[in-house]
């Protein structure tokens, strides 16, 4: 093996372990739903390529509603779907579009795009 | 976890319900308060409503600007709730949801427009910006001609008509990929992104600086070609899919577009033509022959037929008269009528069934799990493998050629892995289906039922009401007395019966109108309870009843009468005895009657092997008659209402799979037990509610309709998941290089690019194909 090859190979799994820690293990935001006066949680999520925030922590047995900012006519995002709350909405571009919910049970319950690559998470405390 | 308790939006209608604690109905009531400048002012508000009579509790939202107001319906209403508001000073706004889904619907057509062609324009772009950057990279095939030519001119060249392909034409996978990556998301973008990225990349270099390769012994080769034919292939892709993903909403769209634009609504003596919204509660509605019933309502007066097909999948028109309930987005086919509106809005059947289909197209079928694991790290192990690829040529191949096939097979690689196939392959199918079962009067309340109903075995059906019509029905009508007129007798009878309330005197009364006998008025009627009934009429004594009326009255039976009674009740009929005068008359057999499509539906159902067995409160004779009218061979008779649930589980215990087919309140525990709950249409909504699928129309061929659907959606489904697995599975290693050792095959990276670009565009053809449902099996 020569240096140039030993060069690729190691620049290789550098990048594996770069790309494996980037997507998988590195920290995510997480962000608490806004609690107003009359009990309502309220979440402001920008959906640009993604979702930010991307971990929205709520309480259980109070109505949710998110407010999802889509400010991109990128196809891959045009579609949210919820499935636990039985919910599939379009996303008009740079519009914002407000899913209300009630969470009864805790748990995490995830919110994809339509093909299921851009990913966010409800968690109900 | 239970979906039905956590699917709970906020409720924006009032919505009665039984509390839990005792027998006090109570509802909610979500307002939109006008003018509120503060956080005092909602304390204001919700101080007002709560003091107003009949408000449990009232929570006012300053933010949001709206009120949920917890009341008990008999004490208050939605308009006392609306005075309390504007006792404080303030208002609420009148809600018009429809218009603004409707609004909303338009603006998401209108963008999706929008993007079909610029889409459209981009491709063209690329595609004719390909077709000249292909033959000039092909140059080198003819040793003459590239002789001739000046490579690295050519080159630039080569840039110069690759820049817009990927600036103009593929610039949004780009943006797309940044904004994802930002996120630590990756999707298709990213991968195409990379792919075409590093191509580009390497052939700017060589373009630009080719020197520094040619020292290093390596050929500044360039691959424009390849970038310009992925991105154009890709767009290619993407314009099939998205003409194919249209069209597997397209059934819940047809649905939408059904409801009628404008109501002609009856006010004092004047008729107005007023838009939907507009059209209140009470509102009194003529429909003329033609025209579409605007909204749900009961009919006044007037006789009609209209056509519910679009509702409940009947195809033969319904007879509607004063006391019916119409429907709206109806047709009335022949007669005028009027009609009350009793529902409007989102509370119409109609309203319900479009959410019922977006609910049940929202959620998330069991199949789609392993989809879903698999897509939740596709893109960031694809980018990986490509990189371990890249490696693996660099260090294995050839040193002249490493690069080059190092790079080559990197891209191949990116280009060729699909995430997309994976993705569509469940949700477009349940998609297209709930849209189709709802076209045929079949409502599939989520991906899990749909699911469920193909691993069915054994159907379950509750005898009263779904195999039987579930009213009684005079089936028998015997004068005894020679002489008599029947006719004129069943007129005498019919005038006694139509002021009796027992169910069994409206089977008489429908059955004399049957024969199209006018009425005749009845006198001194009287109910003898627990017997039957007496009136006087045309100034004869009419006495009808049971047997024991008969005796407590002193009639005789004849000896003809008797033996002809006994013979009705071995049918398991009840047997209903008619004297006039004191004298015996007549005799009616009064059975609850088979459904006509009902012993078709079952041999249907056996036909597709599934074990059809029965249930009825009935005596065992009378079961037995009706199963073996119907062709059942196993049957539970004498169940109680509170046994059914118990049924279920005892063939469950057995180890099958059971749906369950009911229509009564009484059913609800069985159809919440069962594998599958089937609920008949005109069943209540608590069936509906327990169960998760409901047949529109009552007819037992819906259970049909509804097993076969699921079958076929889960047969596209697995080929779906099949194709984008095995293509992926395959595809990837093939990309990589893996066949060339043995076989010295290599993919370019082009056809890669043609293979993504179909595998999507194939798992919604493939999808789509249950568009024809229905077609095929009539």
């Amino acid at each position: 093996m020569d240096t140039v090859e030993l060069f690729v190979t190691a620049a290789g799994a550098l990048l594996i372990g770069l790309v494996l820690w980037y997507f998988f293990f590195s920290e995510r935001e997480v962000v608490s739903a806004v609690s107003s006066l009359g009990g309502l949680q309220q979440a402001d999520i920008t959906v640009k390529g993604g979702y930010s925030p991307d971990v929205i922590e709520v309480e259980r047995g109070r109505p949710v509603q998110l407010h999802f900012h889509r400010t991109e006519d990128a196809s891959c995002s045009e579609e949210l779907l919820l499935p636990d709350f039985h919910i599939r909405r379009e996303l008009p571009a740079f519009q914002t579009t407000t899913i209300e919910l009630l969470p009864q049970q805790p748990g995490t319950f995830e919110f994809t795009c339509g093909m299921h690559m851009l990913r966010g998470k409800l968690v109900v405390k | 976890m239970n979906q039905q308790d956590i699917a709970t939006g906020i409720p924006t209608e009032p919505k009665p319900e039984q509390a839990s604690d005792g027998p006090e109905r109570k509802a909610t009531a979500t307002l939109e308060i006008e003018g509120m400048s503060c956080a005092a002012c909602a304390a204001a508000v919700q101080r007002s409503l709560t003091k107003a009579p009949g408000v449990r509790k009232a929570l006012v939202n300053y933010a949001t600007e709206k009120a949920t107001v917890e009341y008990a319906p008999d004490l208050a209403t939605p308009a006392t709730l609306k005075a309390a508001v504007e006792k404080a000073g303030y208002g609420v706004a009148e809600r018009q949801p429809d218009t603004s889904a409707a609004d909303r619907q338009a603006e998401i057509d209108r963008q999706k427009a929008a993007a079909y062609q610029s889409l459209k324009r981009r491709l063209w772009v690329a595609a004719g910006l390909t077709a000249v950057i292909m033959p000039l990279s092909m140059i080198m095939l003819w040793p003459a001609l590239s002789a001739r030519v000046n490579v690295q001119w050519l080159n630039y060249l080569l840039l110069l008509l690759t820049g817009p392909v990927l600036l103009y034409s593929g610039r949004e996978f780009y943006t797309s990929a940044w904004n994802a990556f930002r996120h630590r998301a990756a999707n298709m973008d990213t991968l195409i992104a990379v792919g075409t990225g590093a191509a580009f990349l390497y052939s700017l270099a060589a373009t630009v600086v080719p020197h520094f390769f040619m020292q290093r012994g390596l050929m500044p080769e360039v691959y424009y070609d390849t970038t310009a034919t992925i991105i154009a292939l890709i767009l290619v892709g993407k314009v099939l899919e998205m003409r194919a993903k249209t069209q597997t909403s397209a059934a819940i769209r047809s649905l939408m577009g059904l409801q009628a634009q404008t109501a002609r609504v009856i006010r004092g003596d004047q008729e107005f033509d007023v838009p939907l919204e507009q059209v209140q509660l009470d509102d009194v509605v003529l429909v003329r022959p033609g025209e579409k019933v605007a909204t749900d309502g009961l009919v006044l007066d007037g006789h009609s037929a209209v056509d519910e097909a679009m509702l409940t999948g009947e195809s033969l028109p319904v007879e509607k008269q004063a006391g019916d309930n119409v429907f709206g987005a109806t047709i009335n086919k022949t007669g005028a009528f009027r009609f009350r509106v009793t529902k409007v809005g989102a509370d119409t059947l109609l309203a319900q069934i479009v959410k019922l289909v977006e609910d049940a197209q929202g959620s998330r079928a069991p199949i789609q799990r392993l989809a879903d694991q698999v897509s939740a790290i596709f893109v960031p192990t694809v980018v990986c493998i490509a990189i371990l690829t890249f490696v693996l040529w660099f260090d294995l191949a050839p040193e002249s050629s490493r690069f080059t096939l190092a790079l080559v097979n990197f891209v191949a690689v990116l280009i060729i892995a699909c995430p997309c196939a994976l993705g569509l392959a469940t949700p477009t199918a349940i998609m297209v289906s709930t849209g189709k079962g709802a076209e045929q009067g079949v409502l599939i309340r989520n991906a899990e039922a749909l699911e469920k109903a193909h691993e069915v075995n054994t159907v379950l059906l509750d005898k009263t009401g779904t195999i039987t019509r579930g009213e009684p029905s005079v089936t028998d009508y015997v004068p005894v007395q020679p002489a008599a007129d029947g006719q004129q007798l069943l007129r005498r009878i019919a005038a006694v019966e139509r002021l009796s309330e027992h169910p069994l005197a409206a089977a008489v009364v429908r059955f004399a109108e049957e024969q199209g006998l006018a009425a005749l008025p009845a006198t001194g009627f009287r109910a003898i309870e627990g017997k039957g009934a007496t009136a006087s009429v045309a100034n004869d004594t009419v006495l009808i009843g049971n047997q024991r009326l008969l005796t407590d009255e002193g009639v005789a039976l004849t000896e003809t009468a008797a033996s002809r009674a006994a013979e009705l009740r071995q049918q398991a009929k009840t047997v209903l005895f008619v004297a006039l005068n004191g004298q015996i008359a007549a005799m009616l057999g009064v059975a609850d009657t088979l459904r006509d499509t009902s012993a078709a539906a079952i041999g249907q159902l056996q036909r597709m092997g599934l074990e059809v067995v029965m249930m009825t409160g009935d005596n065992a004779q009378t079961a037995a008659k009706v199963a073996e009218q119907v062709g059942i061979k196993r049957f539970f008779a004498e169940v109680l209402p509170h046994d059914k649930a118990n049924k279920v589980k005892e063939l469950q215990a057995e180890g099958r799979v059971v749906a369950m087919v009911g229509d009564g309140i009484n059913d609800a525990p069985a159809l919440a037990q069962a594998d599958i709950g089937l609920a008949m249409g005109a069943g209540t909504d608590i069936a509906m509610q327990a169960a998760g699928i409901t047949l529109m129309r009552s007819d037992l061929h819906g259970v049909v309709t509804a097993i076969d659907l699921s079958r076929q959606t889960i047969r596209t489904i697995r080929q779906n998941l099949f194709f984008a697995f095995v293509y992926n599975t395959l595809g990837i290693p093939v990309a990589a290089g893996l066949l060339y050792p043995v076989f010295g095959v290599l993919l370019s990276p082009m056809l890669a690019a043609g293979a993504m670009a179909l595998s999507s565009v194939s798992v919604l053809t493939n999808s789509l194909r249950l568009r024809t449902f229905g077609k095929q099996n009539r």
